[in-house]
């Protein structure tokens, strides 16, 4: 079977019982082709002698309403995506369109009505507060940078945002250092909230606390997407985390999406090699569970470099299914059942799940 | 007959402007050779500071012109290490105890190669010639899964990636074979394939040297993976401590239980939510007064007359070999585990 086929055999079976309903709509950002690689200069005249390619090539959208999360390992191109998206980086190649706009080269100015709209949290509470503001001035400065006064002015909206993300409102005053981890978290994402964004990028939002901080942001975020509609990209290196806070997922490998699923399916059957490997490779916290380890996919050696990523499937020389066609030919990321993108010219559980699926 | 490492009422203050910050408080437990303890608890809950007390590295003064106050006793195969001889303590640093630290390019010397670090950790302890030495790196090297090892002996630490970095510290700590062996958080700078990797190791390695073993991590996962008994810090002292499986099935302390609920977890159907400890982790100057954990504890009402405000709990044997320092009797420790926790999660 050609991979063609492959695609219009399972392309229209949008019928499929067990995919989720696509919902309705266009897509709140939709991104094609998008890439961004690093130029690795030298010498006297700074030739480029090089690229990091962080991301190549990636195709995805993001409904509204959703949370898409986005799991990896260092290095992977995670992070440079999230970048990419909110335009804090200029793409090498590719668009990036904001509900139907096409946003990937507006200039700063182009750019600043739209920031409104998207937000970003930060993995580090510690660095993305300005140490010399308040509270107040760090959550308010959104207002003023976009002209905005809110209804009954800014104190008192700043005051509502704090009580909202679980603060008290009397601590408007304070400096970031005077608030533990947790709710430095809970500052930025006051700040990143004010403005009423449609589409908040949290990179890493809860790996820097601890665990039981954790789940406290975990369910604030929960919380805000509910009463608030917002519509979730979420980057994380913790599987369970992203399983927890995600309604669709992106695994990404050197800079490419190997897979793209829904949460259920992508758990409970990955396709992915990749996929696969990672998700056993997570440790069970069930001390019984310790002797049953014979399903572990242990991969040898490290993540390639990202410039001069190996040919053909970039997975190729870490995987145990791996023939002669992945290091030659590269494997498009295809819908191979509905819902369900995979890029693998040997995907796992395909049958088992076609068969499920109808 | 004491066991191979008995701590006992290990206190570690340290006087800062704003107080004394009593990173340690009265911790007890024993370990035999063989055997894994893994320590959980989260930042500041004076689990790396316990191992570096065991290790004897408080002592150096090297926090400004105030040093550590340590106090209690560490017997390590019936040696009290806090009253002895720091050229004593030295001469076993390394080769009856060694370390395994979390972030492995700040603990590598860039200047010097791989191999030389090794090398200088063997020769220390070994009188052998520099060509055995080498040869002693290499073999370390191959046994922990370094590739070429007879060539990459001689790269340096910001030639290798994360996770052989980390490789290349655990030759380096095994390379005495030592017989307590302490890993502070060794793959939480790690990719989890990679720290799939680096578990599996560590379990190996005990198998065949036979090291009595501590591993120290916030993470569940990893303890879970590794330890035969479990010991929880809360506050700088231990709140609950007991065998692996005990404690993940049948925990007493009510903060193990929001550890527990707290994780969202890939080997259960999915939660519709997590269940968070509610407040932050208390500050090491002031602890709350009674059991450390109050302000925090859903249940710090339960027990009579404000105790759980004002006396603080002692850790009682709840069966065997298994402790809790909590108010709640063993009844309601068991009636709220098994009726309104253990369902939840």
């Amino acid at each position: 079977m050609t991979i063609s086929e492959w695609s219009d055999g399972a392309a229209p079976a949008g019928s499929g019982g067990a995919a989720p309903a696509r919902p309705p709509g266009d897509a709140l950002l939709k991104v094609t082709g998008l890439r961004k690689h690093f130029p690795i200069k030298k010498g006297l005249f700074q030739r480029q002698v090089g690229a990091v390619r962080a991301v190549d090539e990636l195709d995805f959208e993001v409904w509204p309403g959703e949370t898409l999360g986005v799991v990896g390992e260092s290095g992977c191109g995670k992070s440079t995506m999230g970048r990419l998206i909110t335009r804090l980086l200029e793409p090498s190649a590719g668009t990036v369109e904001f509900e139907g706009t096409d946003i990937t080269h507006l200039g700063v100015a182009g750019m600043r009505p739209l920031r409104r709209d998207v937000q970003m949290i930060f993995q580090d509470p510690y660095s993305s507060l300005n140490p010399r503001h308040t509270i107040g001035t760090i959550v308010g400065a959104p207002f003023a940078l976009q002209h905005v006064s809110p209804r009954g002015g800014v104190k008192k909206e700043v005051q509502r945002l704090l009580s909202v993300v679980g603060l008290n409102p009397e601590h408007y005053n304070r400096y970031p250092h005077e608030f533990s981890g947790g709710q430095r978290q809970r500052i930025g994402i006051a700040r990143a909230l004010a403005l009423k964004p449609k589409l908040v990028v949290a990179d890493e939002p809860v790996s820097a606390l601890d665990v039981s901080i954790q789940a406290q942001v975990v369910n604030l975020l929960d919380d805000l997407q509910q009463e608030l509609g917002l519509t979730y990209v979420i980057i994380a290196h913790d599987l369970s985390v992203v399983r927890h806070v995600s309604d669709r997922i992106a695994v990404m490998y050197l800079g490419k999406i190997v897979e793209l699923a829904d949460r259920d399916s992508l758990y409970k059957a990955p396709m992915h090699p990749y996929t696969k490997a990672l998700m056993s490779a997570v440790p069970i916290p069930d001390p019984r569970r310790k002797h049953a380890k014979n399903d572990r996919i242990l991969l040898s050696g490290d993540v390639p470099s990202p410039i001069s990523p190996p040919s053909g499937c970039r997975f190729h020389t870490r995987c145990w299914k791996a023939t002669e066609r992945c290091g030659t030919t590269e494997p498009p990321l295809l819908e191979l059942l509905p819902g369900r993108r995979v890029a693998c010219h040997h995907p796992e559980n395909i049958e088992a799940e076609a068969a499920r699926g109808g | 007959m004491t066991a191979f490492l008995d701590v006992r009422d290990l206190k570690v203050h340290f006087p800062t402007d704003d107080g004394l910050v009593k990173s340690v408080d009265g911790l007890s437990f024993q370990l035999e050779k063989g055997r894994t303890l893994g320590i959980v608890g989260e930042s500041g809950s004076g689990k790396s500071v316990t191992s570096l007390g065991i290790m004897g590295l408080h002592t150096a003064g090297q926090y400004g012109r105030r040093k550590a106050r340590i106090s209690g006793e560490i017997w390590l195969d019936g040696t009290e290490l806090l009253s002895a001889d720091p050229d004593h303590v030295r001469r076993l640093r390394g080769r009856e105890m060694a370390m395994i630290f979390q972030d492995p390019l700040s603990a590598l010397h860039p200047y010097y190669t791989i191999g030389k670090q090794i090398v200088e950790a063997y020769r220390i302890h070994h009188r052998v010639e520099s060509k055995a030495a080498r040869r002693r790196a290499v073999e370390m090297l191959d046994r922990v899964g370094i590739p070429q090892p007879d060539k990459r002996v001689d790269s340096y630490p910001h030639e290798f990636s994360g996770g052989m970095r980390q490789r290349a510290m655990i030759a380096m700590s095994l390379v005495n074979n030592p017989e307590l062996l302490i890993a502070d958080e060794p793959t939480t700078a790690l990719d989890v394939t990679v720290q799939a990797q680096i578990l599996d190791l560590i379990r190996d390695l005990q198998k065949e040297f036979g090291s009595a073993v501590i591993i120290i991590t916030h993470d569940l996962g990893v303890v879970a993976e590794l330890a035969d008994d479990i010991l929880v810090m809360y506050g700088g002292r231990c709140v609950e401590r007991g065998p692996a499986d005990e404690v993940f099935h049948e925990p007493r302390h009510p903060y193990t239980w929001g550890l527990l609920g707290s994780m969202p977890r890939l080997d259960r159907d999915q939660q519709e939510r997590l269940i968070p400890v509610k407040g932050s982790p208390p500050s090491l100057i002031n602890l709350p007064s009674g059991c450390a954990f109050n302000p925090r504890c859903p249940y710090a009402d339960v027990p009579k007359d404000d105790v759980t405000r004002t006396i603080r709990p002692e850790l009682t044997e709840v069966g065997g070999r298994h402790w809790a320092a909590c108010h709640l009797s063993a009844e309601q420790q068991k009636r709220i585990w098994n009726e309104e926790i253990a369902p939840q999660l």
